[in-house]
């Protein structure tokens, strides 16, 4: 389904080019060992603003939870509501959530605590965002 | 004067740990003032938010039976809630009627603490400041201006322009594109409404609970909204409050588990209240409500979406805060007013308080009991905005009224001694406590 594409400023652009590499990339501050997501000037736990590095990841998550939108305020989803909004987190850390479609499972019909691997939609000329889809 | 800048978050009570507020039952509300409500605005200068505004203003002021010469604070919210006005051109009889300030969509939108100053022509205004998304904020700014003496007479104000079209539908939902913070949540249509009704299944998943439980609290909310003269539905719509069990299971899903009950519906009007200090206060007119704390809740999450366990703690730290800037303890709570402009999550603010013994998990079973405001658990009484329209200002106006005695037929039975009413989220809220008497 169609998304927004990503704008990439210069804090997130690492992230989007790495997607279009298809990589997953999280920020982590080296002094604290800490990931976060989505990423900030500094880390969040230490403050740090020389500590962060980009950390590519396996990819794998579980889904944590989901709602299933029938009224979107965004217009570019309305058209195919209603949709799953699911929230994955990562197995390196599952504190980090992102957000997904979840496509291939039907609306409503979300495996809570299923695993997932991400996968990558081109929303835009030459940009790729992250997704993610039920795995075994 | 300066062009009025926001309150400083320095200046609000967030942080655990300080002890009960140094102004506690040194500050008083004496009026409250609440104009017409609509829809939508008809787009004449009479029914527009900055009229309204003054009307509500003024209401207060007579209230309280004093003069706008005596006002020396203005604190707003001047964001509105809806859609901006702009770029439709300002009506000819709105611009001919009222002073502008810079901002072209002040007095149609919302209100400005500039515009309440020049449009009400406030001689003696000293202090003014602006505070984001809610009154609740503006109350909590005011009851500290005046504390801290920088003003002895404040007005706090908040207009909620409705106009035409969808509501949201605009700026950054209209676009292709997601840039700024949106770039995490956009794309997948991740917003405030799919951030509630995701925590509220996490809800149901943790404690065993699903939403059809939600409905006792959802009709009795409507049924105090019938109680309330000043709310949108009883003016105009009363009998859209009379909704059954069946009727509200079965309505459209905004984002499942998420329905259109669930939402306060966005109307237009305007409120007020007048804030002055214990002293002051013994000789207006009104039988004073005093300010026994004002709390902030400002916390970050963790990723991209707020977690049932964050949800948890922060509705706890605002409890902690609350009862310990206060003094009170949960058992000497007696009105308790939370935000419910999505009901889904009142229950964090309900179990987090622990009102009426309600733990966590246990909102359901309490909302399945007698809460209607005649019974032994009149939990918020006011209706709030699902039951009178989306001002986030129900609450605090059914506080004073409570207190004063004066809620008519949504009078407690109980004891009314203190109130609590706040707004917004769990993690964005700023929450009032008031007090019969100010020891």
């Amino acid at each position: 389904m169609p998304k927004q594409a990503p704008v990439p400023d210069e804090l997130s652009k690492p992230f989007w080019d790495a997607c279009n590499e298809r990589r997953l990339v999280v920020q982590n501050c080296t002094a604290c060992n800490r990931m976060q997501y989505p990423p900030e000037q500094t880390c969040s736990e230490c403050g740090s603003e020389h500590n962060l590095e980009w950390r590519e990841v396996s990819g794998r998550g579980k889904v944590n939870g989901y709602c299933v939108m029938h009224d979107s305020r965004i217009r570019l989803l309305q058209a195919d509501q209603p949709f799953n909004i699911v929230v994955i987190e990562l197995e390196e850390d599952p504190a980090i959530k992102f957000l997904s479609h979840l496509p291939g499972t039907p609306v409503d019909q979300v495996p809570v605590g299923a695993s997932v691997l991400v996968d990558f939609q081109e929303v835009g000329p030459g940009q790729l965002i992250h997704e993610w889809r039920v795995v075994g | 004067m300066a062009p009025t800048g926001w309150f400083p978050t320095t200046r609000n009570r967030s942080q655990e740990g300080l002890g009960v507020w140094e102004h506690r039952g040194k500050v008083a509300v004496v009026g409250i003032g609440n104009s017409p409500t609509a829809r939508r605005w008809d787009e004449t200068a009479d029914t527009s938010v900055g009229a309204w505004a003054i009307s509500a203003a003024q209401k207060a002021l007579d209230e309280a039976g004093i003069s706008r010469d005596e006002v020396d604070g203005v604190v707003t919210c001047p964001q509105g809630m809806g859609s901006p006005w702009a770029p439709n051109p300002i009506p000819e009889d709105f611009a001919k009627a009222y002073e502008p300030t810079d901002n072209p969509d002040d007095g149609l939108t919302g209100v400005s603490a500039d515009w309440i100053v020049k449009n009400m022509g406030l001689k003696n205004v000293k202090a003014t400041y602006h505070t984001p998304a809610c009154i609740s904020p503006a109350l909590c700014a005011g009851a500290q201006v005046v504390g801290d003496g920088e003003a002895s007479t404040v007005l706090v104000i908040r207009g909620t322009g409705n106009f035409s079209g969808r509501y949201g539908q605009y700026g950054a939902a209209a676009g292709d594109t997601a840039s700024g913070p949106g770039q995490w949540t956009n794309p997948w249509g991740w917003q405030l409404i799919p951030q509630i009704a995701y925590g509220f299944d996490q809800y149901c998943r943790k404690y065993g609970s699903s939403h059809d439980r939600m409905a006792p609290f959802v009709l009795n909310q409507r049924k105090n909204g019938a109680l309330f003269p000043e709310g949108y539905y009883y003016q105009h719509r009363p009998d859209d409050l009379k909704i059954s069990v069946e009727e509200y299971l079965s309505a459209r899903w905004i984002c499942k588990p998420m329905n259109i009950y669930d939402c306060d519906m966005p109307i237009h009007t305007a409120g007020a209240f007048l804030l002055t200090t214990a002293e002051r206060a013994v000789n207006m007119k009104q039988k004073p409500v005093y300010v026994l704390n004002h709390v902030s809740q400002r916390a970050k999450v963790r990723s991209s979406v707020e977690t049932l366990d964050e949800t948890e703690a922060f509705t706890d730290s605002i409890a902690r805060k609350v009862y310990e800037g206060s003094g009170l303890t949960a058992s000497e709570l007696d009105i308790c007013n939370p935000y419910d402009g999505f009901t889904l999550f009142t229950q964090y603010f309900l179990e987090g308080l622990q009102w009426h013994g309600v733990q966590r998990g246990e909102a359901h079973d309490f909302y399945a009991g007698d809460i209607s405001v005649k019974g032994p658990h009149p939990f918020s009484s006011s209706g709030g905005n699902n039951g009178n329209g989306r001002t986030r200002w129900w609450n605090q106006l059914d506080c004073i009224q409570q207190l004063r005695g004066t809620a008519g037929e949504r009078q407690v039975t109980l004891k009314a001694e203190t109130a609590l009413a706040g707004a917004f989220t769990p993690n964005m809220s700023d929450w009032m406590v008031y007090g019969t008497s100010p020891d």
